[in-house]
C-alpha cells in the first residue's frame, strides 16, 4: 500500500479493496516500526486516527467519498490541531494542547483525511536541517548520519519513508522544498495567500505559506486542490479562484519557456547537482520546451533581506510566548522580568533566542531604517526581477540547494554557512511566488531536487510541469530500501 | 518671570462597536472576568486578527466630524512590549499612516472668544486587558475581557494654553463621539480617557519646554485640577533653579499631587513596524461618502442653527449643543413650544437644576420634551404664571399627569378676567386704607404689599401684569 498513489488509494477503498481503518492501520504499523530510527514524528494520534478512518469508511460505504476520503496523512508540528499536542517542535509549547483546528486541519478534516500523527520540526521553523529541534534531530532515510533537511524535516522523513502517503509543511525560506529535495521527494509552497495561515503557528509572518509534501506532483495536486482558498480568519489569504490542480496534469509542454537564472548556477553549486539540474532540463527539452538563460540581479541580497525580515517578524510573533496564558512557565519567578527572562529563556533553543536577538535589534530605534525598510526595499526588487522574467518565459528552474543532504553536526557550529545554504530558496518567499521541488538524481544515493518556480497562482503550470517529467522518469518512486519492505527492507 | 503653559492631549474613546477591533468576542462592560475572550483575544499561537469594518465606519466619522481628510491608505503597525494584560506581546495600533489626519474643532473661550484647537491625528489601535492586583492573595489576576477593543486615540496639537481650554476641549471631543454615535462617553467604565501632555516655558519664548505626560485623568474635574497643580510644580521647578525632566506621571487625586511613573530613559523602544498580518486599509471615495450621507447634525452646526433659528445667545447655544441628548431635548421643546427662549430657559434653568439634584441624565428625565413644551405652551398664552409654572413643574415631575390636566385638577388656572380681579382689589383697598393713604401720598413702593394681597387672596392665580394695572388705576383714585 505504501508505493500506491493517492488516486490509486482511493480506487482501492471505493472498490473494498481494503478498508480506510486497514489502510491507517498499515501506515500506523509503519510508523510504529520505523519512527524510532528516523525519530520524524513528535506525537503519533493512533486512536482519532483509527476513529477517523472509520467515519470514512462509513462515508466511503455510503457513497459520498471525495477523492480523499480514507486517506491518512501527517501534519508538520505547527499547525494547531484541536485537542492534541502542538509544539512548533519547542519546548515552549511541550504542554500546549491547542484548542481549536487549523484551517488547513479543518479543510483536510472535511476532505475526510485521518491525521497520524504530527511531525517533527526545527523549533518554530528556523533552521534547515532539523537539528534546532527540542524533540531531537530527524535523520534522512537515505542516510541516518545525515540530515532530511529542515524546517519541516519530519513529514519530509516521513513521506520519504512511506511512513504516510502525504504530509504538510510550511515554508518561509525554502522549509518545504529543500527537505523535499534532501529526501528525493516532491514538495509544493503555493503562492503566498493561497493556503490559510489561521492557525498554522507563525514564524515570520509575510513569508509563512503552508504547502505539501508527496511521492508525486499528482498526490501533491490532490492535498493542495483541498487545503487551498480563501479564507476569512486570515486577512492575508487571497481571494483568488482555486481550480483543480489535477485538471491540467497532463497538459503538453510543447513551446513551453524554461528560464534558468544564471546567478542560480554560480560558484557555490556543487558540480554534481549542477549536472543533475542540467540532465533534467536537457529533458524538458525534449519534452518540446524552450530553454532560455535569464538573470535575477538580485539574488545576492535575498539572504540578508530575508535574514533582516524573518528575524524581525518572528521576535514579535514569538512574544505572545511569555509564560502567563499557556506553554512554559518557569519556577519560582522572583518578579514579573525573573519570569519572563528565565520563561523563555529557558524554553527556546539557540537559534530561536539568536533570531530574536537579531529581530529585536532590527527593530530598534535608530535601526529600523538602515535594516528592515532597506529589506524591505529589497524585496521590492526581488520581486521585480521575477517579474521581468515572467514576461518571456513561462517558469523558472534552477537547483534547490547547492549540496546534497549533509551530515548532522557538520554545519552546526556555523549558522551563516547554513543560512548561505539558502540561496536558492529564499528569493521566492521574499516575492511570494509559487515554487516546488521534484526529484531528479540521486548523487552517491542522496537525491537531488529540482526547482520550479511559477508566476503568481501558476500552481496549476508547475504541477503539470513537475508530473510530464514524472512520467518519463522513476526518481520519484525511488524508496530508501532499508524502509521498502517489498524490497527487502527491515 | 511670567509663564506660559503649553498643553496638548491624548483622548482614547473606545468605539462602540459589536464585537473587538480583530476578534468576534462581544465588548460589553462588565462581563464575568475572561468569559469574552476567544482564541484571538488569547493570543493562541496560531491565530491572525481580521480587521472589524464597523470600526474603520467609526473612525471615518470621527474623521468627517473633524474636518479631517480621511486617509485612503492607512496601515496597522505592531507596538511591541511585554506585560501581562497584553497577550500578543504588542498591540496593534497605528503609527505612520493613521487613519484620520490633520483636523480641528473650536473651543469656547471663557471670555466668549473662539479658538480653534488643531487635531494631529486620530488612529485605530486595539485595548489591553486588566491587571487585577487586588484580591489574589499577592498574586496579580488578568481579565482579557477588554484585550481587543477598539479604541480611537485622538492626538491634539499644542494649542491649550490653560486647564480651562483643556477642559473645553476634552468636553467638545466628548460631546463630538457622542453625537457620532461612535463612543457612549461613559468617563466612569473607562470608555473615555484621556492623557495630557504639560509644559511651561517663559512668556514669548518660542521652543517648548520639556513636558510632562499626566495619566489617570479621567473626568474632566481631574484634567482641570491635575494640569493647573503639574504646571505650578514645572513652573515652581524652574524658578528653584532646576530643570523639569521628560517623563510619565500620574495624578493621584487623593492627595492632590502629580509623582513620577517612569522616566525617558526608563520608556520603552516599541520597535513599531507594520503589521504582517493585515492588509493596509484602503477606503474609498464612495465609503467615506456613504458614511457622510449618514453624519447627523454635528455640534457646531446645530449650535449655528440654535443661534439663528432659535435667537439663542451664543452661550445658551453652546451649552445646549454641549451634549448630543441635551441638544435634541431642548430641540424639540422649542420646536414643539414655539417659545425658544422660554423653553432654553427652563432646560437650562429649573430642569438642569432637577436633573442635577436628582443625579439624573437628561435621558432619564422624568419630564419629557412633550410635557415640558406643553407646560411652556401655557405659560405662552397666559394660561398660568412663572410663579404657577413651577408648581406645575414639580407636579409633573412628580409623576402627576400633564400641564393641561395639573392645572386643571388643581386649578391653578390664572385669572385673567379684569372683574374678578377688580373684585378683589376693590375689597382690599377697603381693608386697608392706612395703606392706601401711604400710597397717595406717595410711598408708591407700598404698591407691593397690595399685589402680595391680591395674588394671596387669588391664591397666586391672577395674572399679574393685571394685577399691577388694575392696582395702579383704583389706589390712584
Amino acid at each position: 500500500m505504501h508505493t500506491k498513489s493517492l488516486s490509486e488509494l482511493a480506487a482501492d477503498l471505493k472498490s473494498g479493496a481494503y478498508s480506510s481503518v486497514e489502510l491507517t492501520q498499515y501506515f500506523l504499523d509503519r510508523i510504529n516500526r520505523y519512527n524510532t530510527a528516523l525519530n520524524a514524528f513528535i506525537t503519533v494520534t493512533d486512536e482519532s486516527a483509527l476513529s477517523r478512518a472509520k467515519a470514512a469508511d462509513e462515508q466511503i460505504a455510503a457513497g459520498s467519498a471525495g477523492a480523499l476520503t480514507g486517506i491518512p496523512l501527517a501534519y508538520k508540528d505547527i499547525f494547531c490541531t484541536d485537542g492534541v499536542r502542538t509544539s512548533a517542535g519547542s519546548k515552549m509549547l511541550d504542554n500546549f494542547i491547542a484548542p481549536y483546528n487549523a484551517t488547513v486541519v479543518e479543510k483536510l478534516n472535511q476532505a475526510g483525511m485521518p491525521m497520524l500523527g504530527k511531525t517533527n520540526m526545527d523549533e518554530f521553523a528556523m533552521g534547515s536541517s532539523n537539528e534546532n529541534s527540542y524533540y531531537g534531530v530527524v535523520k534522512n532515510p537515505w542516510d541516518l548520519a545525515r540530515i532530511p533537511g529542515g524546517s519541516s524535516g519530519g513529514s519530509a522523513a516521513t513521506v520519504a519513508a512511506r511512513l504516510s502517503p502525504v504530509a504538510t509543511g510550511t515554508d518561509t525560506g525554502g522549509s518545504i522544498r529543500q527537505p523535499a529535495a534532501m529526501t528525493g521527494i516532491t514538495g509544493i509552497k503555493p503562492t503566498y495567500g493561497r493556503v490559510s495561515r489561521f492557525g498554522m503557528i507563525a514564524y515570520a509572518s509575510s513569508l509563512d505559506q503552508g504547502g505539501v509534501f508527496g511521492t508525486s506532483a499528482e498526490d501533491c495536486a490532490l492535498v493542495l486542490t483541498a487545503m487551498s482558498g480563501f479564507d476569512e480568519k486570515d486577512s492575508t489569504s487571497a481571494e483568488h479562484a482555486v481550480p483543480d490542480f489535477s485538471a491540467s496534469l497532463k497538459d503538453s509542454l510543447a513551446g513551453l519557456k524554461i528560464g534558468l537564472p544564471k546567478e542560480y548556477f554560480e560558484e557555490g553549486l556543487d558540480a554534481q547537482v549542477e549536472k543533475s539540474i542540467q540532465e533534467a532540463i536537457e529533458a524538458y527539452r525534449k519534452m518540446g520546451a524552450e530553454i532560455i538563460e535569464i538573470s535575477l540581479p538580485n539574488t545576492p541580497l535575498a539572504i540578508p533581506a530575508y535574514y533582516v525580515v524573518a528575524p524581525a517578524e518572528c521576535s514579535s510573533n514569538l512574544s505572545r510566548l511569555d509564560g502567563v496564558r499557556y506553554g512554559y512557565r518557569c519556577e519560582n519567578a522572583k518578579d514579573l522580568t525573573d519570569h519572563y527572562m528565565r520563561s523563555r529563556g529557558e524554553a527556546f533553543g539557540v537559534e530561536v533566542k539568536r533570531r530574536i536577538m537579531v529581530g529585536t535589534y532590527a527593530l530598534s530605534a535608530g535601526y529600523y531604517d538602515a535594516y528592515y525598510l532597506k529589506a524591505q526595499q529589497i524585496r521590492r526588487l526581488i520581486s521585480e526581477d521575477f517579474q521581468k522574467a515572467f514576461e518571456t518565459v513561462d517558469v523558472i528552474m534552477g537547483p534547490v540547494a547547492p549540496n546534497t543532504a549533509f551530515k548532522i553536526g557538520e554545519k552546526s557550529d556555523d549558522p551563516v554557512g547554513m543560512y548561505l545554504s539558502d540561496i536558492y530558496t529564499i528569493s521566492v518567499n521574499l516575492a511570494g511566488l509559487p515554487a516546488m521541488s521534484l526529484p531528479v538524481a540521486s548523487v552517491n544515493n542522496l537525491p537531488v531536487g529540482l526547482q520550479i518556480i511559477g508566476n503568481y497562482f501558476d500552481e496549476a503550470k508547475m504541477l503539470n510541469i513537475a508530473h510530464q517529467y514524472q512520467q518519463v522518469s522513476d526518481h520519484h518512486q525511488q524508496i530508501p530500501t532499508a524502509f521498502d519492505v517489498t524490497r527487502g527492507g527491515e | 518671570m511670567e509663564w506660559e503653559t503649553v498643553i496638548g492631549l491624548e483622548i482614547h474613546a473606545q468605539l462602540m462597536t459589536q464585537s473587538k477591533i480583530f476578534s468576534g468576542s462581544s465588548i460589553a462592560y462588565g462581563a464575568e472576568p475572561n468569559t469574552q475572550a476567544n482564541v484571538v483575544d488569547l493570543a493562541l499561537p496560531g491565530v491572525l486578527p481580521v480587521l472589524n469594518v464597523e470600526a474603520v465606519r467609526m473612525a471615518v466619522k470621527f474623521g468627517l466630524g473633524i474636518n479631517a481628510p480621511v486617509s485612503q491608505r492607512s496601515v496597522f503597525a505592531r507596538k511591541n512590549y511585554f506585560y501581562p494584560d497584553l497577550p500578543q506581546g504588542y498591540q496593534i495600533s497605528q503609527f505612520d499612516l493613521p487613519i484620520v489626519e490633520k483636523g480641528h474643532i473650536d473651543i469656547l473661550l471663557d471670555d466668549g472668544g473662539v479658538k480653534c484647537i488643531g487635531i494631529t491625528r486620530a488612529h485605530l489601535e486595539q485595548d489591553a486587558g486588566k491587571s487585577l492586583h487586588e484580591d489574589f492573595a499577592g498574586m496579580t489576576g488578568i481579565d482579557l475581557n477588554r484585550a481587543g477593543t477598539p479604541l480611537l486615540e485622538i492626538v491634539s496639537e499644542p494649542d491649550m494654553s490653560n486647564a480651562k481650554e483643556a477642559v473645553a476641549y476634552m468636553k467638545k471631543i466628548h460631546a463630538l463621539v457622542q453625537y457620532l454615535e461612535i463612543c457612549d462617553g461613559n468617563l466612569q467604565e473607562g470608555s473615555f480617557r484621556c492623557d495630557a501632555n504639560v509644559s511651561v516655558r517663559p512668556k514669548g519664548q518660542k521652543e517648548l519646554g520639556t513636558r510632562a505626560e499626566l495619566k489617570n485623568i479621567n473626568s474632566f474635574r481631574f484634567v482641570e485640577r491635575a494640569i493647573n497643580i503639574e504646571v505650578q510644580r514645572q513652573i515652581d521647578i524652574i524658578e528653584e533653579g532646576g530643570t523639569v525632566v521628560q517623563e510619565t506621571r500620574l495624578f493621584d487625586p487623593d492627595k492632590d499631587e502629580t509623582r513620577s511613573m517612569r522616566s525617558k530613559e526608563e520608556a520603552n523602544d516599541y520597535r513599531y513596524f507594520p503589521d504582517p498580518d493585515l492588509l493596509p486599509v484602503r477606503i474609498s471615495d464612495d465609503f467615506i461618502e456613504a458614511i457622510r450621507a449618514t453624519l447627523p447634525e454635528l455640534p457646531e452646526a446645530k449650535k449655528q442653527r440654535f443661534i439663528t433659528r432659535y435667537g439663542l445667545s451664543d452661550y445658551d447655544a453652546e451649552v445646549l449643543t454641549s451634549h448630543r441628548a441635551l441638544s435634541d431635548y431642548y430641540d424639540q421643546v422649542a420646536r414643539e413650544s414655539n417659545q425658544a427662549k422660554l423653553a432654553a430657559n427652563w432646560v437650562m434653568g429649573n430642569l438642569s437644576g432637577a436633573l442635577n439634584k436628582a443625579n439624573l441624565e437628561i435621558k432619564a428625565s422624568p419630564i419629557s420634551a412633550k410635557q415640558l413644551a406643553d407646560m411652556i405652551k401655557r405659560i405662552a398664552d397666559n394660561t398660568i404664571s412663572g410663579k404657577i409654572a413651577k408648581d406645575v413643574f414639580e407636579a409633573i415631575w412628580q409623576g402627576e399627569g400633564d400641564a393641561d390636566g395639573i392645572i386643571e385638577k388643581k386649578g391653578l388656572k390664572q385669572i385673567t378676567d379684569t372683574g374678578a380681579i377688580e373684585g378683589m382689589i376693590d375689597e382690599i383697598i377697603a381693608n386697608n386704607p392706612q395703606q392706601v393713604e401711604m400710597f397717595r401720598s406717595g410711598k408708591e413702593k407700598i404698591l407691593g404689599f397690595f399685589v402680595g394681597q391680591v395674588m394671596k387672596a387669588s391664591r397666586g392665580k391672577a395674572n399679574p401684569a393685571q394685577v399691577n394695572q388694575l392696582l395702579r388705576e383704583k389706589l390712584k383714585g
